[in-house]
């Protein structure tokens, strides 16, 4: 499903952010990326949806070479993906239904499937009688739970996620997880940096720890693995 | 692209109009003059033209008369003349003037110096031809010249020099004007689209995120701008055509049989307003594109 051969980013400003990272993500895996901040896990993050391109190495998602992937096919690798993030990234003028059905109405959805959808999702998040709030009136856990109902609103192959509970307290960061896991069990590929030791040392998966752009761990059911 | 994707990006780029409301008034406002200034000007240019072609045509015709030292033969060769010159339609007069009569116009007009010349006159006897219409002119002096006996037939000559002078410094003053005014436009209106953008930040990079294309993204600005376009060039066609009309009904009537005329109100009208529509739409349409492919890193 994502395969990295070998993959080097060095921004313009001389940092190297990935220094040589090779990976095999197969379907339906659940992967957390973990490493100390500044260690190159948004790098290796934004590799895969195309938002940085590698300086060298190949970045494979779903049988395409993003390297030779032109601008403006770009969107049709996004369509594929589903991409949250630690702050949201909603629409504050947007109600939670439009949010979620706004990334159906860009790419051009049939109205009556984006209905559909859409409730399907947030019924899946657990936000079906919210819809016609405003992400103002909402919590963080509920604002975070949209974000994601967007992010799988288009069925996408799978979900990659950076820090999806930076901004959540412990117990809604628990809530957050098991929509995850739920997706997960559904059949979605799920890549997930996170900070949070307490949910990777629990909910045992697939642990990469990235260190100075490299990979120096790669276990299945691995722990957290820092200290203190 | 599908009708309903055409509507959203119709009602998106209205939405932002109404957003960003003193900017568009100052792009609208900015379009409006620039495209005022075009339609005056073009209105004038016209007439101008049309009266510079009127007085062209409306001259005598100055026939030479070739030169017979007989003076018998001449004179019957001269008459010969006069009576096929009257024969061509559309000829109103012809006037006879020897070349005694021709150096005493000239010994007028520029002096006694020229007396010497009475005693060997280097002139021609003329012929002074005058249409019925100013605008056969031309035709009657072509068939002149296929007459015998015609040394040179000459008309309009250095009447409308000047005007075309003046015509030519007043349209560079104002296409200068109007490029000037223009560019302005065209900047106040993708300084309005980059602020849209700016407000737009966060939409745009979730839209590029959840996989909206390029086109998708841009088309609503690309509109925004067309409509600004579309809205300054309102008032200048309203008030051109109103203006030109009302001077039209009144100037009109009080040149009748005249030979300076007004362009007629059809299809000048409708020439102007579709050039100052259309002028405003590139306007818009170019100053957002202008935008677009700045400020819109995709
Ligand atoms: N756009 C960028 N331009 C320059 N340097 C960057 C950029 N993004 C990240 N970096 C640098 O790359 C390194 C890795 O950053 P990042 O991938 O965000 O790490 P993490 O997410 O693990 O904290 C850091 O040193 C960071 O300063
Ligand atoms: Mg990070």
């Amino acid at each position: 499903m994502i395969q990295m051969n070998n993959v080097v980013k060095k921004y313009p400003n001389g940092v190297v952010a990935a220094n040589g990272i090779s990976v095999d993500i197969k379907q339906g895996e659940f992967v957390y990326v973990v490493g100390p901040s500044g260690a190159g896990k948004s790098t290796f993050i934004k590799l895969m949806y195309r938002e940085e391109k590698p300086t060298s190495g190949d970045v494979i998602i779903a049988g395409t070479n993003l390297s030779t992937l032109k601008n403006r096919q770009v969107p049709f690798l996004r369509r594929q993906l589903g991409v949250v993030f630690q702050d949201f990234k909603l629409l504050p003028r947007l109600n939670v239904y439009e949010n979620v059905a706004f990334a159906l109405e860009v790419i051009e959805e049939h109205p009556k499937m984006i209905r559909k959808r859409v409730m399907e999702v947030l019924e899946l998040v657990g936000l079906k009688h919210k819809v016609r709030m405003f992400p103002s009136e909402l919590s963080g856990g509920e604002q975070q739970r949209i974000s994601i109902a967007r992010s799988i609103v288009n069925m996408p192959k799978v979900v990659i996620a950076d820090e999806p509970t930076g901004n959540l307290d412990p117990e809604t960061s628990w809530e957050i997880m098991n929509i995850f896991e739920e997706i997960n069990t559904r059949g979605t590929t799920i890549v997930m940096a996170t900070h949070n030791r307490e949910i990777v040392n629990t909910i045992r998966k697939r642990v990469i720890a990235i260190e100075g752009g490299m990979i120096v761990r790669d276990v299945f059911g691995g722990d957290y693995g820092y200290e203190g | 692209m599908r009708g309903r994707t055409i509507q959203r990006h119709f009602r998106e780029s209205l939405k932002s109009l109404t957003r960003n409301g003193w900017m568009t008034f100052a792009s609208i406002s900015a379009v409006t003059v620039t495209l005022l200034l075009v339609g005056v000007f073009t209105i004038i240019m016209m007439n101008l033209n049309k009266v510079a072609d009127d007085i062209e045509n409306d001259v005598e015709i100055k026939v030479l008369i070739e030169i017979i030292d007989d003076k018998e033969k001449a004179k019957a060769a001269e008459d010969t003349l006069i009576s096929d010159i009257k024969k061509i339609s559309g000829v109103e007069e012809v006037v006879y003037s020897s070349k005694e009569q021709e150096l005493d116009l000239l010994i007028e007009d520029f002096g006694d110096d020229l007396s010497l010349f009475e005693q060997s006159n280097p002139l021609r006897n003329v012929l002074y031809v005058k249409a019925k219409e100013p605008q056969q002119t031309a035709k009657v002096a072509e068939k002149i010249e296929k007459l015998d006996n015609t040394y040179q037939v000459v008309y309009g000559e250095g009447k409308v020099e000047k005007l075309f002078s003046f015509l030519n410094t007043s349209r560079n003053v104002g296409l200068v004007l109007i490029l000037g005014l223009l560019f302005t436009a065209i900047f106040l209106i993708s300084n309005t689209i980059r602020i849209t953008i700016i407000a737009r930040k966060e939409e745009i990079e979730i839209m590029k995120l959840v996989g909206a294309t390029n086109s998708f993204v841009r088309i609503p600005f690309v509109i925004e701008g067309m409509w600004l376009g579309i809205l300054g060039s309102i008032i200048p066609m309203v008030v051109v055509s109103v203006v030109y009309y009302n001077v039209y009904n009144i100037v009109q009537p009080r040149l009748q049989g005249e030979l300076l005329q007004l362009v007629d109100l059809t299809p000048l009208l409708y020439q102007v307003n579709v050039l100052i529509l259309v002028l405003g739409m590139f306007i818009g349409i170019w100053g957002s594109f202008m935008s677009v492919r700045r400020f819109l890193k995709i």
